[in-house]
């Protein structure tokens, strides 16, 4: 099951460049047990969702902001309603789903923290990727270059990007206390989407990871 | 003849008319065992249902798709209607290799409870007096209507539905099928509708229903048995409706400011303007397919409608433990039943746990849109009805 998934990953990957920010895909999808009930919250195009469906056996559903997302999705048969994270999750009652999905939105919500309350309160599990935005690049350009850092993976200029909430990983890990969030996987990839050593230290993620996945579900 | 003339309610049951003996069209005949027991408190019986199948059912009775009209649709959804000599009202939807794909379902279209084209309605006969029913017709409701459904599906020996579809009052019938039905119906298409008519609808059909009362020759309804028939009254509340189906946009755009078949005002009261003449031409053609008090009926059906209602109005429980899957989608420019009305749906769907799409559409062609060319529409009905085909077993073939 997992080759496939993985083959797919691979051969979609082949298909972007260098850095793409969907290698997350993989490590997400690792994440989801087969057969579980899956909310992906801001799901674009349904990709995620397709291939959860098809190589993992996943009841999947999906939230989308943008139209063509929705519909593209719909199209391709997918349980996607259009919707904004931000306002939506409110309506989902507990415990509605095994893992809720929040892959590349976090930074582009209004409320992180309240999106990943609900995320908890959604689901028993909540698996979320994000860009690091302590990768030392990052940290590079704002030191020498003195201006809002761009990268292959963030290519907005400051003025027009959807990405109002940046974090580092300190920074997400620190919210995941505050918001009671029990942290049972981590891992963080480089800018060439191959994962940092599992027993680096965290100051070396931060530093190194470029994106981080981190399945979390509700302390206590 | 000579009777005939005298006494014009005999001519008119004298002559066979769509309302009890609908053309090119099937009927089921319910007796006095099988009444049909109305929201009103009365039961119904003895009725009839008028419909129409496409395509053919499968051996495991499992690819039944049941399209369920608008207010002034009927049964003849995918071949040419017999009064109009036009095409299906949604031949762009069903048909052979259409979005809903008469090759791989077995469609079936009945008219609804209330109408004017096969089904018991107010222009029926009443068997008690030989006469039409006229305003002694009990009101319906959409429940009644769905209600009407279930038995016909019993009586095709058809226990569940792979899909119920329709939009405006055909998706408030989808919306009841899936709350009164659930475990008869797989996959659900409600488009461009709402869970409950809203005032401002209600406001606009009143509007009509006054316009068809106010007509002299309605008659307290019994046009019928005077031989008269409110056209102007009906014209006028399906101008008013009409309106109300497109936009501003659409209607700025088909018509503008052009005048109708002349290059200056006339200074009178003539249809000076292309959109005058459009309505008029509107009008007029209803009339002629369309019964005066099916209108009101049919629009009364609309307005009583209240999904949540009948829940302890909380519209999740009417969803509550469905394993329907939905497929809601509504029109950017569809103010009659606009997106927020659809994303309610949504949200009791997802607070019942149901699996639900939903996807708004841009258009500018306003609430009737649901009827016309929208490529964006047919892929995701397409989309939809294929996974749901696959989920439910269904081979490509049927």
């Amino acid at each position: 099951m997992l080759t496939r998934l993985q083959r797919d990953l691979v051969e979609a990957d082949a298909a972007r460049p260098p850095g793409s920010s969907r290698v997350d895909l993989l490590v997400v999808a690792q994440m989801i047990d087969a057969g579980a009930k899956v909310l992906d919250v801001g799901c674009g195009d349904g990709e995620l969702l397709r291939l959860l469906a098809e190589t993992r056996g996943v009841d999947g559903r999906g939230i989308e902001l943008s139209r063509e997302g929705v519909n593209e999705s719909v199209a391709k048969g997918l349980a996607v309603v259009q919707g904004d994270a931000d306002t939506d999750l409110a309506e989902y009652p507990d415990d509605a789903f095994d893992y809720v999905i929040l892959s590349q939105t976090l930074q582009a919500t209004r409320h992180p923290r309240r999106v990943l309350e609900h995320m908890l309160r959604i689901g028993r599990r909540a698996v979320v990727s994000f860009p690091n935005f302590g990768h030392w690049r990052i940290r590079l350009q704002l030191l020498f270059g003195g201006h809002m850092p761009q990268t292959d993976n963030l290519p907005y200029s400051w003025y027009d990007t959807p990405n109002i909430h940046f974090c580092t990983i300190k920074d997400f890990r620190q919210l995941c206390e505050q918001s009671g969030a029990e942290m049972e996987r981590a891992v963080a990839l480089n800018a060439w989407g191959k994962r940092l050593r599992l027993n680096a230290p965290w100051w070396f993620w931060n530093l190194f990871g470029e994106q981080a996945v981190f399945l979390l579900s509700r302390k206590g | 003849m000579v009777d005939a003339q005298l006494n014009p309610a005999r001519a008119a049951v004298a002559s066979p008319r769509e309302a009890d003996f609908p053309r090119d069209s099937l009927v089921v005949r319910f007796g006095s065992d099988k009444p049909l027991k109305l929201d009103a408190g009365v039961e119904l019986s003895p009725f009839q249902i008028a419909y129409k199948t496409y395509g053919s059912l499968n051996a495991e009775r499992s690819n039944a798709v049941m399209i369920c009209h608008a207010l002034t649709g009927d049964q003849h959804v995918a071949s040419t209607h017999p009064v109009t000599g036009k095409p299906g009202w949604w031949e762009t939807m069903v048909g052979p290799g259409r979005p809903i794909d008469t090759e791989r379902y077995f469609v079936i279209c009945p008219n609804v409870m209330g109408a004017c084209m096969g089904t018991s309605g107010p222009s029926s006969i009443n068997p008690v007096t030989g006469e039409p029913w006229s305003l002694d017709f009990p009101v319906i409701t959409i429940r009644d209507m769905v209600r009407a459904q279930a038995m016909l599906l019993d009586a095709l020996g058809i226990e569940t539905l792979f899909a119920v579809a329709g939009g405006s009052m055909g998706g408030m019938q989808v919306l009841q099928w899936a709350a009164s039905y659930p475990q008869r119906v797989f996959a659900a298409l409600p488009l461009g509708c709402a869970t409950r008519h809203s005032a401002q609808n209600i406001a606009f059909h009143e509007v009509g229903r006054q316009a068809v009362m106010a007509d002299p020759e309605w008659r307290q309804g019994r046009y019928l048995l005077e031989g008269t028939n409110p056209r102007r009254g009906l014209a006028v509340a399906r101008m008013g409706a009409h309106i109300t189906y497109l936009s501003d946009a659409a209607l700025h755009r088909k018509f503008g400011r052009r005048l109708q078949d002349r290059s200056n005002p006339t200074f009178s009261f003539d249809a000076d303007f292309e959109v005058e003449s459009y309505l008029r031409h509107q009008g007029s053609s209803f009339v002629e397919r369309f019964d005066a008090n099916s209108y009101l009926y049919l629009t009364r059906a609309m307005d009583y409608f209240d999904l949540a209602a009948d829940y302890g109005g909380v519209l999740a429980n009417a969803f509550r433990g469905s394993q329907t899957r939905f497929c809601v989608v509504s029109f950017t420019s569809d103010w009659l039943f606009p997106t927020s009305d659809s994303r309610a749906i949504v949200h009791a769907l997802n607070a019942g746990g149901a699996r639900v799409s939903f996807a708004e559409i841009t258009t500018d062609k306003g609430h009737d849109a649901f009827l016309l060319d929208e490529p964006e529409l047919f892929a995701i009905v397409r989309g939809f009805l294929d996974s749901a085909a696959k989920a439910r077993g269904l081979t490509a073939n049927g």
